[in-house]
């Protein structure tokens, strides 16, 4: 029996998610992957696992970033040596990087397609698969349709998807859980040293299913997510110079 | 029950079918032959031909002397082989096991085979004037042994049926031609005045050794029964098969359907029991037509789960034309593995590489799509980007050195690193500015250069200086320049990847 306010209000609040057709997840408190500061805008306040998350990027810098944030929450997804599959149309994916990012590259089964219709055909019987982690499809466009297909198909499985649509011609309405778009920053070093510093991005959620949209702005160091400070004073430039 | 064999020798085997093609020829004598050193020689005579002294490896020219009327066609090359192939097949009807026997001859396992003709007799004689029938002049004898049916067939004049453990009573007569010999060997015979098998047969074997070698050992051993001789099959049985006969002609996609899963229902039971899995598998199906319609499939790893294995043969029922409808349908499994039996775990929240769901649905993805789709990488010693990492041979490889994170590397590669226009100080400083795809970045932060040197045992080329740099935008890109500076021709920069 709920005794305090705010218990009843989080009841309250848990009762309208399931009303509005939120599945909560099942071992909810296993699966964090590593977004604690955006923990607001998800509903529950929990990352939504066993759906598709929609991820836009436009030039190739922005392709980069979105695959380095994905690649971040793939690495908590992936504990205890889960598999990926990653469906692509055009690959460009440094295998190697993704070990920056705590994924074994070797975990990664890479599926090389060549039009998008195979590519939805693939994710859609790789997501019917309980037994992976999460699958990665990268491809140009997707229908309501196709989504809704994708979307059945994590309803059985409870497998997560992220549906990365690189320079799609129109953003069209999906069934996705969240739309994501993230854009790079300019990268912040401490004490003037030199050289680029870590990966940061503008981390934007355009939509959210029962959640909170909004922007962040991350940086990824330490194997996990920090969020950069706003009020940061513009470090000055440190001069060209040559290291090594 | 000893095993049976029959041997048939074909005496004309290639005018025969000359003849059978042009039967206008079967009265006048003429030859095949065919060019060797300069000269045409016959490799092949008729009946009339050799009964006017003509035989093979006489010279053309020689035998127009003596015949003038003579006809000489020109040989086909490798026609007796294919011959004896399609002979082969069609005796299939006699017996599961038919061997060709080069360059004129057949060998017919026929142990168990000759009481559903009557015995062995009327066997014999069936087959004898079938082919007499085709046109073939035959002779066929049936022995115990290979050696026995074939120097019957060939040189025997009482019976051709030699009965069980008799072998050697009726190749005492026969000359030692009759052993398949060398030549060298036959000729040594000859000049000892060796004429029939009978006067050396009971020679001590260490003086037969000495004096003609272990050949005829052997040839004799086969011939009597004492060293096993096993013909090599036309048709090589397939051990995992299954076979279902339709009563109709079947049509329709659900026919093959039905009849696909009660053909894998069988196998996979019996690969089940057996803890075999299977790798690659082809359904024929024999259609009214004498056609064959085939399609195969292959797994990642041997599975013996029959809904698995009917889903990967459902992505290609479509392609089976069964055109007037299949009478019968084959499934045979070419690759046969033993399967671990794998302890399943009791609970997991994700799967690994071993799992089975895993592997099946990258099976349905092949099976689909095509071969070649999949990919998996593993950490290779190559400093060299495009090379530090290689295509892992199978899903259950694992990775035999740690994946290396010391350096930078960019999360996207571009394919082919492209030509960028730089303006950068000398000697070895990071560009400042740097034009790629018609814009201009001004690079704000850099770090480098990195040099990677290439692999001189593998390929020649300057090596690369990589740099990491950072435009105004935040933009991260990993840059180098190919070589050194040099006087004559100007430097090359390329962008090769994209930084988170």
């Amino acid at each position: 029996m709920p005794t305090t306010k705010a218990d009843i209000i989080a009841q309250l609040q848990k009762d309208i998610l399931l009303l509005q057709g939120h599945q909560p997840t099942l071992n909810n408190a296993a699966v964090d992957v590593g977004l604690g500061p955006l923990r607001e805008a998800f509903p529950g306040g929990v990352f939504p696992t066993g759906y598709i998350h929609e991820l836009i990027s436009m030039g190739a810098e922005d392709a980069a970033a979105t695959s380095g944030f994905l690649s971040g929450i793939l690495g908590c997804l992936m504990q205890e040596g889960g598999i990926c599959i990653w469906i692509s149309t055009n690959r460009m994916i440094f295998p190697p990087a993704l070990q920056h990012f705590g994924i074994a590259p070797d975990q990664v089964v890479f599926v090389d397609v060549s039009r998008d219709k195979d590519a939805l055909w693939a994710m859609e019987e790789a997501l019917k698969c309980n037994g992976l982690a999460a699958v990665v499809g990268e491809l140009k466009e997707i229908s309501f349709t196709a989504s809704r297909r994708l979307q059945l198909a994590v309803e059985q499985s409870k497998v997560t998807g992220f549906v990365h649509r690189h320079q799609p011609r129109q953003l069209t309405s999906t069934t996705c859980v969240a739309r994501w778009q993230i854009t790079p920053l300019v990268s912040e070093q401490e004490e003037r040293m030199p050289g680029p510093g870590f990966p940061s991005w503008q981390v934007a959620l355009l939509k959210m299913r029962s959640g909170k949209p909004g922007t962040w702005r991350l940086t990824w160091y330490d194997n996990r997510f920090h969020i950069i400070p706003e009020a940061v004073t513009a470090l000055p430039l440190t001069p060209l110079r040559k290291i090594g | 029950m000893p095993t049976r064999f029959i041997a048939i020798w074909f005496r004309h085997l290639q005018t025969d079918w000359s003849i059978r093609r042009q039967p206008e020829l079967r009265e006048v004598p003429f030859v095949l032959a065919a060019p060797d050193h300069g000269r045409m020689k016959i490799t092949a005579a008729n009946i009339p031909a050799q009964a006017q002294g003509i035989d093979t490896g006489m010279a053309v020219a020689d035998a127009r002397a003596l015949v003038p009327s003579l006809q000489v066609l020109d040989e086909v090359a490798g026609l007796s082989e294919k011959l004896l192939t399609a002979l082969g097949h069609w005796c299939i009807r006699y017996t599961p096991v038919a061997a060709i026997d080069p360059p004129d001859g057949l060998i017919l396992d026929i142990s168990g085979c000759s009481h559903l003709w009557g015995g062995e007799v009327p066997y014999l004689e069936d087959i004898r004037s079938r082919l007499r029938d085709f046109g073939y002049d035959v002779r066929a004898a049936i022995a115990d042994t290979i050696g026995a049916a074939w120097a019957v067939a060939r040189y025997g004049r009482v019976t051709p049926v030699v009965p069980p453990y008799e072998q050697q009573a009726h190749l005492l007569p026969l000359p030692p031609a009759a052993l398949r010999l060398d030549p060298e060997v036959l000729e040594r015979l000859h000049k000892l005045g060796l004429y029939q098998v009978g006067s050396f047969i009971n020679m001590p074997r260490s003086a037969l050794r000495r004096r003609f070698g272990q050949g005829l050992l052997q040839r004799l051993d086969q011939a009597l029964g004492m060293e096993p001789e096993i013909p090599a099959p036309l048709q090589r049985p397939e051990p995992y098969e299954e076979r279902l006969p339709s009563l109709e002609p079947i049509m329709t996609a659900t026919g093959i359907t039905i009849a696909l899963e009660r053909l894998l229902e069988a196998l996979c039971r019996r690969l089940q029991k057996e803890e075999k899995g299977l790798r690659n598998a082809r359904l024929k199906c024999y259609r009214v037509d004498n056609e064959v319609q085939e399609v195969s499939i292959g797994t990642n790893r041997p599975s013996h789960n029959s809904r698995h294995l009917f889903k990967l043969f459902d992505q290609h029922i479509s392609q089976i034309a069964p055109g007037l409808g299949i009478e019968l349908f084959v499934l045979e499994a070419s690759r046969v593995e033993a399967v671990s039996t794998a302890q399943e775990a009791l609970w997991s929240r994700a799967g690994n590489l071993d799992d089975r769901m895993v592997a099946e649905l990258l099976d349905r993805l092949t099976g689909k799509i095509g071969a070649g789709i999949v990919h998996r990488y593993l950490p290779d010693q190559h400093h060299w980007p495009e090379r530090s990492f290689k295509q892992a041979p199978s899903l259950q490889e694992s990775p035999g050195i740690a994946w290396r994170t010391d350096r930078p590397r960019p999360i996207r590669l571009l394919a082919e690193p492209a030509l960028i226009e730089v303006s950068a100080p000398i000697p070895d400083y990071p560009p400042m500015l740097f034009r790629y795809k018609g814009e201009l970045h001004r690079v704000k932060k850099a770090d480098g250069p990195e040099r990677i040197e290439r692999e001189w045992w593998l390929e020649t080329g300057a090596h690369r200086d990589y740099y990491c740099v950072e435009d105004e935008k935040g933009q991260r890109y990993w840059l180098f320049r190919l070589g050194h500076y040099d006087v004559d021709q100007p430097h090359q920069w390329f962008i090769h990847g994209f930084f988170a």
